[in-house]
Protein backbone atom coordinates (compact mmCIF):
# COMPACT_ATOMS: atom_id res chain seq x y z
CA UNK A 1 0.00 0.00 0.00
CA UNK A 2 1.19 3.50 -0.78
CA UNK A 3 0.90 6.45 1.54
CA UNK A 4 0.04 9.78 0.03
CA UNK A 5 -0.03 12.89 2.18
CA UNK A 6 -1.25 16.18 0.79
CA UNK A 7 -1.20 19.61 2.42
CA UNK A 8 -1.37 18.16 5.88
CA UNK A 9 -1.67 20.81 8.58
CA UNK A 10 -2.23 20.49 12.29
CA UNK A 11 -2.69 23.53 14.48
CA UNK A 12 -2.55 23.23 18.27
CA UNK A 13 -3.71 26.42 19.99
CA UNK A 14 -2.34 28.82 17.37
CA UNK A 15 0.85 26.81 16.98
CA UNK A 16 1.37 25.09 13.67
CA UNK A 17 2.75 21.69 14.58
CA UNK A 18 2.86 20.69 10.95
CA UNK A 19 2.43 23.12 8.14
CA UNK A 20 1.09 21.98 4.77
CA UNK A 21 3.37 19.03 4.29
CA UNK A 22 2.98 16.74 1.31
CA UNK A 23 4.88 13.59 0.48
CA UNK A 24 4.42 10.09 -0.85
CA UNK A 25 5.74 6.75 0.26
CA UNK A 26 5.67 3.84 -2.15
CA UNK A 27 5.22 0.22 -1.27
CA UNK A 28 8.43 -1.51 -0.25
CA UNK A 29 10.10 1.74 0.69
CA UNK A 30 11.65 2.48 4.08
CA UNK A 31 11.32 6.15 4.79
CA UNK A 32 13.05 7.90 7.67
CA UNK A 33 11.42 10.87 9.25
CA UNK A 34 14.12 13.06 10.61
CA UNK A 35 13.93 16.25 12.55
CA UNK A 36 14.88 17.98 15.79
CA UNK A 37 12.63 17.66 18.83
CA UNK A 38 9.26 19.29 18.31
CA UNK A 39 9.58 19.35 14.54
CA UNK A 40 6.25 17.60 13.98
CA UNK A 41 7.36 14.01 13.42
CA UNK A 42 5.13 12.46 16.06
CA UNK A 43 2.16 14.63 15.12
CA UNK A 44 2.45 13.45 11.52
CA UNK A 45 2.59 9.85 12.66
CA UNK A 46 -0.43 10.28 14.92
CA UNK A 47 -2.38 11.54 11.94
CA UNK A 48 -1.16 8.76 9.64
CA UNK A 49 -2.33 6.17 12.15
CA UNK A 50 -5.76 7.82 12.52
CA UNK A 51 -5.22 8.61 16.18
CA UNK A 52 -6.22 12.17 15.48
CA UNK A 53 -7.49 14.23 12.60
CA UNK A 54 -5.52 16.98 10.93
CA UNK A 55 -6.80 20.57 10.95
CA UNK A 56 -6.86 20.29 7.19
CA UNK A 57 -5.23 18.30 4.44
CA UNK A 58 -5.67 14.67 3.56
CA UNK A 59 -3.90 11.36 3.94
CA UNK A 60 -4.64 8.52 1.57
CA UNK A 61 -3.40 5.07 2.40
CA UNK A 62 -3.90 2.84 -0.59
CA UNK A 63 -7.49 3.54 -1.56
CA UNK A 64 -8.51 4.66 1.88
CA UNK A 65 -8.85 8.15 3.27
CA UNK A 66 -8.37 8.94 6.95
CA UNK A 67 -11.72 10.72 6.98
CA UNK A 68 -13.85 7.99 5.48
CA UNK A 69 -12.14 4.70 6.24
CA UNK A 70 -10.23 5.03 9.50
CA UNK A 71 -10.96 1.43 10.50
CA UNK A 72 -9.56 -0.02 7.28
CA UNK A 73 -6.47 2.12 7.65
CA UNK A 74 -6.00 1.09 11.27
CA UNK A 75 -6.26 -2.53 10.19
CA UNK A 76 -3.56 -2.06 7.57
CA UNK A 77 -1.14 -0.29 9.90
CA UNK A 78 1.14 -1.59 12.61
CA UNK A 79 2.11 1.25 14.92
CA UNK A 80 4.73 1.59 17.60
CA UNK A 81 3.95 4.87 19.37
CA UNK A 82 6.55 7.13 20.91
CA UNK A 83 7.82 5.91 24.31
CA UNK A 84 6.27 2.51 23.61
CA UNK A 85 3.18 2.57 25.84
CA UNK A 86 2.00 -0.88 26.95
CA UNK A 87 -0.58 -2.31 29.33
CA UNK A 88 2.13 -3.08 31.82
CA UNK A 89 0.00 -5.08 34.26
CA UNK A 90 -0.66 -7.74 31.62
CA UNK A 91 1.68 -10.60 30.89
CA UNK A 92 3.37 -10.84 27.51
CA UNK A 93 1.25 -13.64 26.06
CA UNK A 94 -2.05 -12.16 27.22
CA UNK A 95 -1.07 -8.81 25.86
CA UNK A 96 -0.10 -10.16 22.45
CA UNK A 97 -3.29 -12.20 22.36
CA UNK A 98 -5.30 -9.10 23.09
CA UNK A 99 -3.47 -7.04 20.46
CA UNK A 100 -3.94 -9.72 17.84
CA UNK A 101 -7.60 -10.28 18.63
CA UNK A 102 -8.43 -6.59 18.60
CA UNK A 103 -6.63 -6.23 15.28
CA UNK A 104 -9.12 -8.70 13.91
CA UNK A 105 -7.33 -12.06 13.94
CA UNK A 106 -9.52 -15.05 14.74
CA UNK A 107 -8.83 -17.75 17.35
CA UNK A 108 -7.34 -20.18 14.88
CA UNK A 109 -4.82 -17.73 13.48
CA UNK A 110 -3.96 -16.58 16.98
CA UNK A 111 -2.80 -20.02 17.95
CA UNK A 112 -0.36 -20.11 15.03
CA UNK A 113 0.83 -16.55 15.00
CA UNK A 114 1.51 -15.90 18.70
CA UNK A 115 4.26 -18.52 19.19
CA UNK A 116 5.75 -17.46 15.88
CA UNK A 117 5.96 -13.78 16.75
CA UNK A 118 7.28 -14.58 20.24
CA UNK A 119 10.14 -16.53 18.68
CA UNK A 120 10.84 -13.94 16.00
CA UNK A 121 11.16 -11.13 18.49
CA UNK A 122 13.20 -13.17 20.95
CA UNK A 123 10.65 -13.03 23.75
CA UNK A 124 10.50 -16.74 24.42
CA UNK A 125 12.16 -16.65 27.84
CA UNK A 126 10.07 -13.72 29.03
CA UNK A 127 6.68 -14.69 27.68
CA UNK A 128 5.10 -15.48 31.05
CA UNK A 129 6.34 -12.35 32.78
CA UNK A 130 4.25 -9.29 33.36
CA UNK A 131 5.25 -6.47 31.08
CA UNK A 132 6.25 -4.15 33.95
CA UNK A 133 8.88 -6.70 35.00
CA UNK A 134 10.65 -6.58 31.65
CA UNK A 135 13.74 -4.54 30.87
CA UNK A 136 13.43 -1.67 28.47
CA UNK A 137 14.82 -3.64 25.56
CA UNK A 138 12.32 -6.44 26.04
CA UNK A 139 9.48 -3.96 26.40
CA UNK A 140 10.54 -2.50 23.08
CA UNK A 141 10.36 -5.99 21.58
CA UNK A 142 6.86 -6.42 22.94
CA UNK A 143 5.97 -3.07 21.38
CA UNK A 144 7.33 -4.23 18.05
CA UNK A 145 5.62 -7.59 18.37
CA UNK A 146 2.23 -5.94 18.89
CA UNK A 147 2.81 -3.74 15.86
CA UNK A 148 3.75 -6.72 13.68
CA UNK A 149 1.28 -9.24 14.97
CA UNK A 150 -1.46 -8.79 12.38
CA UNK A 151 1.06 -8.74 9.53
CA UNK A 152 0.25 -5.16 8.52
CA UNK A 153 1.12 -3.80 5.11
CA UNK A 154 2.36 -0.57 6.59
CA UNK A 155 4.59 -0.17 9.61
CA UNK A 156 4.89 3.12 11.41
CA UNK A 157 7.54 3.17 14.10
CA UNK A 158 8.11 6.25 16.22
CA UNK A 159 11.71 6.19 17.45
CA UNK A 160 11.97 2.40 17.51
CA UNK A 161 15.47 2.14 18.96
CA UNK A 162 15.41 4.58 21.87
CA UNK A 163 16.69 2.97 25.03
CA UNK A 164 18.13 -0.11 23.41
CA UNK A 165 21.73 -1.27 23.79
CA UNK A 166 23.98 -1.29 20.70
CA UNK A 167 23.45 -5.01 20.01
CA UNK A 168 19.70 -4.64 20.16
CA UNK A 169 19.86 -1.58 17.92
CA UNK A 170 21.70 -3.58 15.29
CA UNK A 171 19.13 -6.37 15.60
CA UNK A 172 16.17 -4.04 15.29
CA UNK A 173 17.72 -2.32 12.27
CA UNK A 174 18.20 -5.69 10.65
CA UNK A 175 14.60 -6.56 11.39
CA UNK A 176 13.35 -3.29 9.92
CA UNK A 177 15.44 -3.82 6.78
CA UNK A 178 14.01 -7.32 6.48
CA UNK A 179 10.44 -6.10 6.93
CA UNK A 180 11.00 -3.26 4.49
CA UNK A 181 11.37 -5.71 1.63
CA UNK A 182 7.65 -6.29 1.35
CA UNK A 183 6.11 -3.64 3.55
CA UNK A 184 5.93 0.10 3.56
CA UNK A 185 7.87 1.34 6.56
CA UNK A 186 7.98 4.81 8.05
CA UNK A 187 10.30 5.35 10.99
CA UNK A 188 11.06 8.52 12.84
CA UNK A 189 14.24 9.36 14.61
CA UNK A 190 16.52 12.15 15.56
CA UNK A 191 19.53 9.87 15.35
CA UNK A 192 21.04 10.42 11.94
CA UNK A 193 23.22 7.35 11.72
CA UNK A 194 20.18 5.21 12.37
CA UNK A 195 18.19 6.71 9.54
CA UNK A 196 21.18 6.49 7.27
CA UNK A 197 21.65 2.82 8.12
CA UNK A 198 18.08 1.68 7.64
CA UNK A 199 16.23 3.98 5.28
CA UNK A 200 15.96 4.12 1.53
CA UNK A 201 14.76 7.66 1.67
CA UNK A 202 14.98 10.46 4.19
CA UNK A 203 12.51 13.22 4.87
CA UNK A 204 13.91 16.01 7.00
CA UNK A 205 11.23 17.98 8.74
CA UNK A 206 11.76 21.18 10.67
CA UNK A 207 9.25 23.49 12.34
CA UNK A 208 6.44 21.62 10.66
CA UNK A 209 7.77 21.82 7.12
CA UNK A 210 9.62 19.33 4.97
CA UNK A 211 13.01 20.82 4.27
CA UNK A 212 14.62 17.94 2.42
CA UNK A 213 13.49 14.77 0.70
CA UNK A 214 15.71 12.17 -0.93
CA UNK A 215 18.21 9.37 -0.39
CA UNK A 216 21.13 9.99 1.94
CA UNK A 217 23.43 10.29 -1.10
CA UNK A 218 21.15 12.73 -2.87
CA UNK A 219 20.93 14.91 0.19
CA UNK A 220 24.68 14.93 0.55
CA UNK A 221 25.13 15.98 -3.06
CA UNK A 222 22.46 18.61 -2.82
CA UNK A 223 23.76 20.24 0.30
CA UNK A 224 27.01 21.40 -1.23
CA UNK A 225 27.16 19.96 -4.66
CA UNK A 226 30.88 19.61 -4.15
CA UNK A 227 33.17 17.11 -2.58
CA UNK A 228 36.30 17.68 -0.60
CA UNK A 229 39.49 15.84 -1.51
CA UNK A 230 42.32 15.39 0.92
CA UNK A 231 45.76 14.90 -0.60
CA UNK A 232 49.04 13.98 1.08
CA UNK A 233 52.28 13.93 -0.86
CA UNK A 234 55.75 12.47 -0.25
CA UNK A 235 59.04 13.46 -1.85
CA UNK A 236 58.20 17.13 -2.25
CA UNK A 237 61.13 19.46 -1.62
CA UNK A 238 59.15 22.45 -0.50
CA UNK A 239 55.53 22.84 0.47
CA UNK A 240 55.21 26.30 -1.01
CA UNK A 241 56.54 25.34 -4.44
CA UNK A 242 54.39 22.24 -4.49
CA UNK A 243 51.42 24.42 -3.59
CA UNK A 244 52.27 26.79 -6.43
CA UNK A 245 52.60 23.94 -8.93
CA UNK A 246 49.32 22.39 -7.86
CA UNK A 247 47.53 25.71 -8.17
CA UNK A 248 48.56 25.97 -11.78
CA UNK A 249 46.31 23.08 -12.78
CA UNK A 250 43.82 22.81 -9.92
CA UNK A 251 41.68 25.56 -8.53
CA UNK A 252 40.55 25.76 -4.90
CA UNK A 253 43.59 24.19 -3.31
CA UNK A 254 44.48 24.98 0.25
CA UNK A 255 47.23 23.72 2.47
CA UNK A 256 46.16 22.50 5.86
CA UNK A 257 49.06 22.70 8.29
CA UNK A 258 47.53 20.65 11.07
CA UNK A 259 47.08 17.55 8.94
CA UNK A 260 50.03 18.41 6.71
CA UNK A 261 47.92 17.86 3.60
CA UNK A 262 46.30 19.70 0.74
CA UNK A 263 42.54 20.21 0.78
CA UNK A 264 40.85 20.55 -2.58
CA UNK A 265 37.18 21.31 -3.01
CA UNK A 266 35.60 20.60 -6.37
CA UNK A 267 32.43 19.78 -8.22
CA UNK A 268 34.06 17.20 -10.46
CA UNK A 269 36.09 14.92 -8.22
CA UNK A 270 37.15 12.51 -10.95
CA UNK A 271 38.68 15.19 -13.17
CA UNK A 272 40.58 16.64 -10.26
CA UNK A 273 41.91 13.23 -9.28
CA UNK A 274 43.23 12.74 -12.81
CA UNK A 275 44.87 16.14 -12.75
CA UNK A 276 46.45 15.40 -9.40
CA UNK A 277 47.83 12.17 -10.71
CA UNK A 278 49.33 13.86 -13.78
CA UNK A 279 50.92 16.67 -11.80
CA UNK A 280 52.39 14.23 -9.32
CA UNK A 281 53.69 11.97 -12.07
CA UNK A 282 55.35 14.87 -13.87
CA UNK A 283 57.06 16.06 -10.71
CA UNK A 284 57.88 12.57 -9.40
CA UNK A 285 55.90 13.04 -6.23
CA UNK A 286 54.45 10.09 -4.40
CA UNK A 287 50.82 10.22 -3.43
CA UNK A 288 50.59 8.82 0.06
CA UNK A 289 46.95 9.68 0.62
CA UNK A 290 44.11 10.67 -1.64
CA UNK A 291 40.69 10.55 -0.04
CA UNK A 292 37.33 12.09 -0.69
CA UNK A 293 36.08 13.53 2.54
CA UNK A 294 32.33 12.95 2.60
CA UNK A 295 29.93 15.58 3.71
CA UNK A 296 28.21 14.12 6.71
CA UNK A 297 24.50 13.86 7.12
CA UNK A 298 24.98 15.66 10.44
CA UNK A 299 26.22 18.72 8.59
CA UNK A 300 23.27 18.70 6.23
CA UNK A 301 20.92 18.28 9.14
CA UNK A 302 22.44 21.21 10.99
CA UNK A 303 22.45 23.29 7.86
CA UNK A 304 18.78 22.64 7.20
CA UNK A 305 17.36 22.82 10.68
CA UNK A 306 19.31 25.56 12.41
CA UNK B 1 -19.56 -6.09 19.11
CA UNK B 2 -16.46 -8.27 19.22
CA UNK B 3 -14.24 -5.27 19.84
CA UNK B 4 -16.43 -4.11 22.74
CA UNK B 5 -16.29 -7.59 24.18
CA UNK B 6 -12.49 -7.76 23.85
CA UNK B 7 -11.99 -4.42 25.55
CA UNK B 8 -14.39 -5.33 28.34
CA UNK B 9 -12.69 -8.65 28.84
CA UNK B 10 -9.27 -7.07 29.10
CA UNK B 11 -10.54 -4.43 31.48
CA UNK B 12 -12.34 -6.93 33.65
CA UNK B 13 -9.27 -9.13 33.76
CA UNK B 14 -7.19 -6.18 34.86
CA UNK B 15 -9.66 -5.58 37.71
CA UNK B 16 -9.09 -9.12 38.90
CA UNK B 17 -5.33 -9.07 38.26
CA UNK B 18 -4.88 -5.89 40.23
CA UNK B 19 -6.98 -7.16 43.19
CA UNK B 20 -9.38 -4.23 42.73
CA UNK B 21 -12.21 -6.62 42.00
CA UNK B 22 -11.56 -8.84 45.04
CA UNK B 23 -11.26 -5.88 47.36
CA UNK B 24 -14.44 -4.38 45.97
CA UNK B 25 -16.40 -7.60 46.30
CA UNK B 26 -15.14 -8.43 49.79
CA UNK B 27 -15.60 -4.92 51.16
CA UNK B 28 -19.01 -4.57 49.58
CA UNK B 29 -20.22 -7.89 50.97
CA UNK B 30 -18.72 -7.24 54.41
CA UNK B 31 -20.20 -3.80 54.58
CA UNK B 32 -23.67 -4.64 53.33
CA UNK B 33 -23.75 -7.94 55.21
CA UNK B 34 -22.85 -6.26 58.48
CA UNK B 35 -25.62 -3.69 58.25
CA UNK B 36 -28.14 -6.13 56.82
CA UNK B 37 -27.74 -8.88 59.36
CA UNK B 38 -25.83 -7.69 62.39
CA UNK B 39 -26.04 -4.05 63.26
CA UNK B 40 -28.37 -1.04 63.35
CA UNK B 41 -31.72 -1.34 61.68
CA UNK B 42 -30.96 -4.82 60.44
CA UNK B 43 -33.44 -7.41 59.26
CA UNK B 44 -33.97 -8.90 62.71
CA UNK B 45 -34.56 -5.47 64.20
CA UNK B 46 -37.24 -4.69 61.62
CA UNK B 47 -38.73 -8.14 61.93
CA UNK B 48 -39.88 -8.27 58.33
CA UNK B 49 -38.77 -10.54 55.50
CA UNK B 50 -37.50 -7.59 53.49
CA UNK B 51 -34.17 -6.74 51.89
CA UNK B 52 -34.75 -3.00 52.36
CA UNK B 53 -31.83 -2.61 54.84
CA UNK B 54 -29.49 -4.27 52.37
CA UNK B 55 -30.46 -2.02 49.46
CA UNK B 56 -30.15 1.08 51.63
CA UNK B 57 -26.54 0.18 52.42
CA UNK B 58 -25.65 -0.99 48.94
CA UNK B 59 -26.97 2.27 47.49
CA UNK B 60 -24.30 4.22 49.34
CA UNK B 61 -21.56 1.64 48.92
CA UNK B 62 -22.06 1.66 45.18
CA UNK B 63 -22.06 5.44 45.15
CA UNK B 64 -18.47 5.35 46.45
CA UNK B 65 -17.29 2.20 44.73
CA UNK B 66 -18.12 3.11 41.16
CA UNK B 67 -15.96 6.25 41.03
CA UNK B 68 -13.06 4.21 42.38
CA UNK B 69 -13.52 1.76 39.51
CA UNK B 70 -14.05 4.30 36.76
CA UNK B 71 -11.45 6.84 37.85
CA UNK B 72 -8.55 5.05 36.16
CA UNK B 73 -10.38 3.86 33.09
CA UNK B 74 -9.63 6.71 30.70
CA UNK B 75 -7.38 8.90 32.86
CA UNK B 76 -4.75 6.21 33.24
CA UNK B 77 -4.76 5.36 29.56
CA UNK B 78 -4.23 9.01 28.77
CA UNK B 79 -1.39 9.32 31.24
CA UNK B 80 0.43 6.17 30.13
CA UNK B 81 -0.06 6.83 26.44
CA UNK B 82 -1.86 3.52 26.00
CA UNK B 83 -4.83 5.52 24.71
CA UNK B 84 -2.82 6.15 21.57
CA UNK B 85 -1.99 2.48 21.37
CA UNK B 86 -5.55 1.25 21.72
CA UNK B 87 -7.19 3.90 19.54
CA UNK B 88 -4.86 3.13 16.65
CA UNK B 89 -6.18 -0.44 16.68
CA UNK B 90 -9.24 -0.94 14.49
CA UNK B 91 -11.82 0.27 17.02
CA UNK B 92 -14.01 3.33 17.19
CA UNK B 93 -14.21 5.72 20.12
CA UNK B 94 -17.68 4.41 20.93
CA UNK B 95 -16.48 0.82 21.07
CA UNK B 96 -13.72 1.90 23.42
CA UNK B 97 -16.14 3.69 25.74
CA UNK B 98 -18.74 0.94 25.69
CA UNK B 99 -16.02 -1.61 26.36
CA UNK B 100 -15.05 0.28 29.50
CA UNK B 101 -18.68 0.77 30.47
CA UNK B 102 -19.62 -2.90 30.21
CA UNK B 103 -16.49 -4.02 32.07
CA UNK B 104 -17.48 -1.87 34.99
CA UNK B 105 -21.14 -2.84 34.82
CA UNK B 106 -20.25 -6.49 34.67
CA UNK B 107 -18.11 -6.21 37.78
CA UNK B 108 -21.05 -4.63 39.60
CA UNK B 109 -23.29 -7.46 38.36
CA UNK B 110 -20.83 -10.04 39.69
CA UNK B 111 -20.73 -8.25 43.03
CA UNK B 112 -24.52 -8.12 43.20
CA UNK B 113 -24.73 -11.78 42.24
CA UNK B 114 -22.81 -12.60 45.41
CA UNK B 115 -25.60 -10.98 47.42
CA UNK B 116 -28.23 -13.37 46.07
CA UNK B 117 -27.72 -15.65 49.12
CA UNK B 118 -29.09 -12.78 51.23
CA UNK B 119 -32.25 -12.97 49.19
CA UNK B 120 -32.55 -16.75 49.56
CA UNK B 121 -31.88 -16.50 53.30
CA UNK B 122 -34.62 -13.94 53.74
CA UNK B 123 -36.92 -16.04 51.61
CA UNK B 124 -36.18 -18.95 53.93
CA UNK B 125 -36.97 -16.80 56.99
CA UNK B 126 -40.34 -15.52 55.86
CA UNK B 127 -42.67 -14.47 53.05
CA UNK B 128 -40.55 -12.09 50.98
CA UNK B 129 -41.99 -9.78 48.35
CA UNK B 130 -40.22 -11.19 45.28
CA UNK B 131 -41.35 -8.38 43.01
CA UNK B 132 -39.96 -5.72 45.31
CA UNK B 133 -36.60 -7.49 45.59
CA UNK B 134 -36.38 -7.87 41.82
CA UNK B 135 -37.30 -4.22 41.35
CA UNK B 136 -34.73 -3.10 43.90
CA UNK B 137 -32.02 -5.10 42.15
CA UNK B 138 -33.08 -3.53 38.87
CA UNK B 139 -33.00 -0.09 40.45
CA UNK B 140 -29.51 -0.70 41.81
CA UNK B 141 -28.27 -1.83 38.41
CA UNK B 142 -29.82 1.14 36.65
CA UNK B 143 -28.35 3.52 39.20
CA UNK B 144 -24.95 1.86 38.76
CA UNK B 145 -25.17 2.40 35.02
CA UNK B 146 -25.76 6.11 35.49
CA UNK B 147 -22.93 6.41 37.99
CA UNK B 148 -20.59 4.57 35.62
CA UNK B 149 -21.55 7.04 32.89
CA UNK B 150 -20.74 9.94 35.21
CA UNK B 151 -17.52 8.24 36.33
CA UNK B 152 -16.31 7.65 32.79
CA UNK B 153 -17.01 11.25 31.94
CA UNK B 154 -14.98 12.38 34.98
CA UNK B 155 -12.16 10.07 33.97
CA UNK B 156 -12.13 11.46 30.44
CA UNK B 157 -11.76 15.04 31.66
CA UNK B 158 -8.37 14.63 33.28
CA UNK B 159 -5.34 12.36 33.24
CA UNK B 160 -5.12 12.31 37.02
CA UNK B 161 -7.02 9.48 38.70
CA UNK B 162 -7.57 11.28 41.99
CA UNK B 163 -9.00 14.28 40.21
CA UNK B 164 -11.24 11.95 38.23
CA UNK B 165 -12.46 10.32 41.46
CA UNK B 166 -13.24 13.66 43.07
CA UNK B 167 -15.02 15.04 40.00
CA UNK B 168 -17.07 11.89 39.81
CA UNK B 169 -18.07 12.09 43.49
CA UNK B 170 -18.78 15.78 43.12
CA UNK B 171 -21.15 15.29 40.19
CA UNK B 172 -22.64 12.22 41.84
CA UNK B 173 -23.44 14.12 45.04
CA UNK B 174 -25.63 16.50 43.06
CA UNK B 175 -27.66 13.69 41.58
CA UNK B 176 -27.83 11.60 44.71
CA UNK B 177 -28.32 14.21 47.44
CA UNK B 178 -28.33 17.85 46.47
CA UNK B 179 -31.07 17.87 43.81
CA UNK B 180 -33.37 16.02 46.14
CA UNK B 181 -32.61 18.32 49.05
CA UNK B 182 -33.20 21.42 46.95
CA UNK B 183 -36.41 20.07 45.51
CA UNK B 184 -37.83 20.08 49.05
CA UNK B 185 -37.27 23.84 49.22
CA UNK B 186 -38.89 24.70 45.90
CA UNK B 187 -42.41 24.45 44.68
CA UNK B 188 -43.87 24.29 41.21
CA UNK B 189 -41.84 23.57 38.13
CA UNK B 190 -38.38 24.06 39.68
CA UNK B 191 -39.25 21.72 42.51
CA UNK B 192 -40.52 19.17 40.04
CA UNK B 193 -37.48 19.54 37.83
CA UNK B 194 -35.04 19.12 40.72
CA UNK B 195 -36.96 16.12 41.94
CA UNK B 196 -36.94 14.69 38.43
CA UNK B 197 -33.16 15.13 38.15
CA UNK B 198 -32.47 13.33 41.42
CA UNK B 199 -31.27 9.75 41.11
CA UNK B 200 -32.64 9.09 44.56
CA UNK B 201 -36.28 9.77 43.72
CA UNK B 202 -36.19 7.51 40.68
CA UNK B 203 -34.33 4.83 42.57
CA UNK B 204 -36.86 4.96 45.41
CA UNK B 205 -39.80 4.71 43.08
CA UNK B 206 -38.32 1.64 41.36
CA UNK B 207 -37.22 -0.06 44.54
CA UNK B 208 -40.72 0.32 45.96
CA UNK B 209 -41.64 -2.11 43.23
CA UNK B 210 -43.13 0.33 40.73
CA UNK B 211 -41.29 -0.14 37.48
CA UNK B 212 -42.23 2.98 35.59
CA UNK B 213 -40.87 3.53 32.09
CA UNK B 214 -40.13 7.17 32.98
CA UNK B 215 -37.66 6.05 35.66
CA UNK B 216 -36.01 3.57 33.35
CA UNK B 217 -35.72 6.13 30.57
CA UNK B 218 -34.27 8.62 33.07
CA UNK B 219 -31.45 6.24 34.02
CA UNK B 220 -30.73 5.33 30.43
CA UNK B 221 -30.64 8.97 29.35
CA UNK B 222 -28.34 9.89 32.25
CA UNK B 223 -26.04 7.01 31.34
CA UNK B 224 -26.04 8.00 27.70
CA UNK B 225 -25.24 11.63 28.50
CA UNK B 226 -22.28 10.52 30.60
CA UNK B 227 -20.97 8.25 27.86
CA UNK B 228 -21.63 10.80 25.15
CA UNK B 229 -19.71 13.50 27.02
CA UNK B 230 -16.82 11.06 27.51
CA UNK B 231 -16.85 10.40 23.79
CA UNK B 232 -16.74 14.15 23.12
CA UNK B 233 -13.80 14.51 25.49
CA UNK B 234 -12.00 11.70 23.72
CA UNK B 235 -12.60 13.29 20.33
CA UNK B 236 -11.07 16.53 21.56
CA UNK B 237 -7.71 15.13 20.54
CA UNK B 238 -8.85 15.80 16.97
CA UNK B 239 -9.14 19.55 17.48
Amino acid sequence: MDISVSNLTKIYDNQRAIDEISFEVKKGEIVGFLGPNGAGKTTTMKILTCFMLPTFGDVKIGEYSIYENPLEIKRAIGYLPENNPLYSEMNVIDYLNFSAAISGLDEEKLRIIIPEIICNTGLNDEKHKNIFELSKGYKQRVGLAQALIHDPEILILDEPTTGLDPNQIVEIRKLIRELGKHKTVVISSHILSEVEATCDRILIINKGKIVADGTAEMLKCKSHGESIIKLKLLDIQNQDTAYQILRETITNVEFDKTSDSFIISTRDADLVKRNIFNVCANNHWVISELTTVETKLEDIFRELTL
Amino acid sequence: MRQIFLISKRELKSFFDSLTAYILIVVFLAFSGFFTWLYGTDIFFIGQASLQPFFAVSYWSIFFFIPSLTMKMIAEEKRNGTLELILTKPITDWQFIFGKFFACLFLILITLAFTLPYYFSVWFLGPVDHGAVFAAYLGTILMSMSLIGIGLFASSVTNNQIVAFLISIFIGVFFVIIFEMLSGNHFGFIGYLLDFLSINSHYNSISRGVIDSRDIIYFFVLTFIGLYLSKINLSKRNL
